[in-house]
């Protein structure tokens, strides 16, 4: 089951938009499949993302998978605990497993996200 | 998933097991392998703390026979086979011409003309063929019984309290890197105390239909003690913790085993010639042109395979294994750097994805176990 209050990406991120601010993770589809992560890398603070670029990237033991933009805005916010635990994008993806905050900058974009509906039925299909 | 060439896979007998317990699983060697089953984190723990219960039915098997198979081997391989007791083993390798390693082995002596060369799963076809070359001439055969046999291993501290009740082998007698012939849940079994976990633990050789039993009666034998499936994720950061090099990653043909750290593993000494000789001489009196060196990365970031190394802003190698260590609780890494840069203390850099991050030569292992305390 995903949040059915939440929106994503076909690369298996989240978005949940509170006002003109859009936090930003991966899902517990995404976190399972990579295994126990260990190290999350993040942009700073302040920094542009162009919505599909990569703005990040998430290591589990045996693996590197880059994280995606799900929109285009600026970074307000960085999950700075996750420096130190990473693996709360294992133990709670959707809440403190959160990894950036974003300032929407084109609110078409958010319309544009899978509903959880349809990314529940794209991670059934595998 | 992009489509690669499929060819098929191998399954080794226990890969129901590995369905049933969960097993996520991946190719790896030309098999279908565990990669992991509770996660990687978890299953290296219990390894380090009680035991591990590993399926590498992957690896190759090779027998060697022959009033000549001492000797056969010994011009086959960079050690000293003739050497060995019978009933213990070493570790060695296999070289090119070049000096090249082709693959490292572990080669035991099960009776005084009968040897059993253990490579890994996918140069195993590699090794017996070339194996068989070399021996054409002696009074040796090869019977490759990797596709015959089961190897099921349990690693761990607890592991021979877990192993000793199921066995008519006396455990406290065989020492580490001897092998004995007995029975294990009443299976017939060669038990070595052996393994790539940097923990005491032991490698069952079964027949490949009885392979599922023994794992069943060591998974019920070692409940109690906490013993977890584990799968090839662990055994990598296991072994990479012990400073053990892994085939394919670290060694390749275009390695020698002194770049390797491993010359003292060549008997250049020994009686008779044997395929690499003259090279590898070459590489003990002129020195290498790289080392494989351990490094901690003390920046933010974990380095792996193929990562440049750099001593101040000047390229010196290559990260050729990196993973986050489990135990220590930071990103460690094998590398090849000039032999000038391979000092332990020596501050490096690793280009992670375009970022230099800072490393520091190690000594190895990075990690070393408690010692027996049961003599």
């Amino acid at each position: 089951m995903v949040p059915p209050e939440l929106r994503y990406t076909k690369d298996h991120e989240w978005v949940r938009v509170e006002g003109d601010t859009a936090t930003v993770g991966v899902t517990a589809y995404a976190a399972e499949q990579l295994g126990d992560v260990v190290f999350v890398e993040l942009p700073d603070a302040g920094r542009s993302l162009e919505q599909h670029a990569t703005f990040g990237v998430v290591e589990s033991v045996k693996a590197v998978s880059d994280l995606f933009a799900p929109i285009t805005g600026e970074v307000a916010e960085v999950n700075a605990a996750l420096a130190g635990s990473p693996e709360l994008v294992n133990s709670d993806p959707y809440g403190t497993g959160w990894m950036i905050r974003v300032r929407v900058a084109d609110a078409g974009q958010v319309d544009e996200l899978l509903d959880a509906a349809v990314y529940e039925q794209l991670i059934s299909e595998g | 998933m992009t489509d690669t060439e499929a060819l098929p896979l191998h399954e080794t007998a226990l890969i129901d097991v590995h369905r049933r317990l969960g097993a996520r699983l991946i190719e790896f060697g030309g098999w279908l392998m565990p990669v992991q089953y509770a996660g990687i984190l978890e299953e290296h723990r219990a390894v380090r703390e009680r035991a591990g219960l590993f399926d590498l039915s992957h690896m190759g098997e090779l027998h060697v026979e022959g009033s000549a198979a001492g000797d056969a081997l010994a011009a086959a391989v960079v050690t000293d086979p003739r050497a060995l007791a019978v009933g213990r083993a070493h570790y060695s390798m296999i070289c090119a011409p070049d000096g090249g390693i082709i693959d490292d082995l572990i080669i035991y002596r099960l009776a005084e003309d009968r040897f059993l060369v253990v490579a890994n799963a996918g140069n195993a076809a590699i090794v017996s063929d070339e194996l068989a070359a070399r021996l054409h001439g002696w009074s040796a055969v090869l019977d490759d019984r990797s596709l015959a046999t089961s190897l099921v291993a349990i690693q761990g501290p607890a592991a021979a309290g877990v192993l000793a009740p199921l066995t008519d082998i006396d455990l406290s007698a065989l020492r580490y890197y001897a092998i004995a012939e007995g029975h294990v849940a009443g299976i017939p079994a060669l038990v070595a105390r052996t393994g790539y976990t940097g923990e005491d633990g032991f490698e069952l050789f079964v027949d490949w239909d009885r392979g599922p039993e023994a794992w069943d009666a060591l998974e019920a034998a070692g409940r109690g003690a906490g013993v977890a499936p584990s799968g090839l994720g662990a055994r990598d950061t296991l072994r990479l913790e012990a400073g053990m090099p892994l085939y394919g990653n670290d060694l390749d043909r275009g390695t020698n085993p002194f770049e390797a750290g491993l010359g003292r593993v060549v008997k250049l000494q020994k009686p008779g010639a044997f395929v690499g000789r003259e090279a590898l001489a070459r590489v003990a009196r002129d020195g290498v042109a790289k080392r494989l060196v351990g490094l901690t990365v003390t920046g933010r970031g974990i380095a792996r395979h193929g990562h440049p190394v750099l001593r101040d802003g000047r390229r010196t190698g290559v990260v050729t294994s990196g993973t986050h260590s489990p135990t220590l609780g930071r990103a460690i890494a094998l590398a090849y750097v000039a032999p000038a840069d391979g000092e332990p203390g020596t501050i490096l850099d690793v280009e992670i994805r375009g970022q230099r991050v800072s490393a520091e030569v190690v000594p190895m292992p990075f990690y070393r176990r408690h010692p027996r305390t049961d003599g």
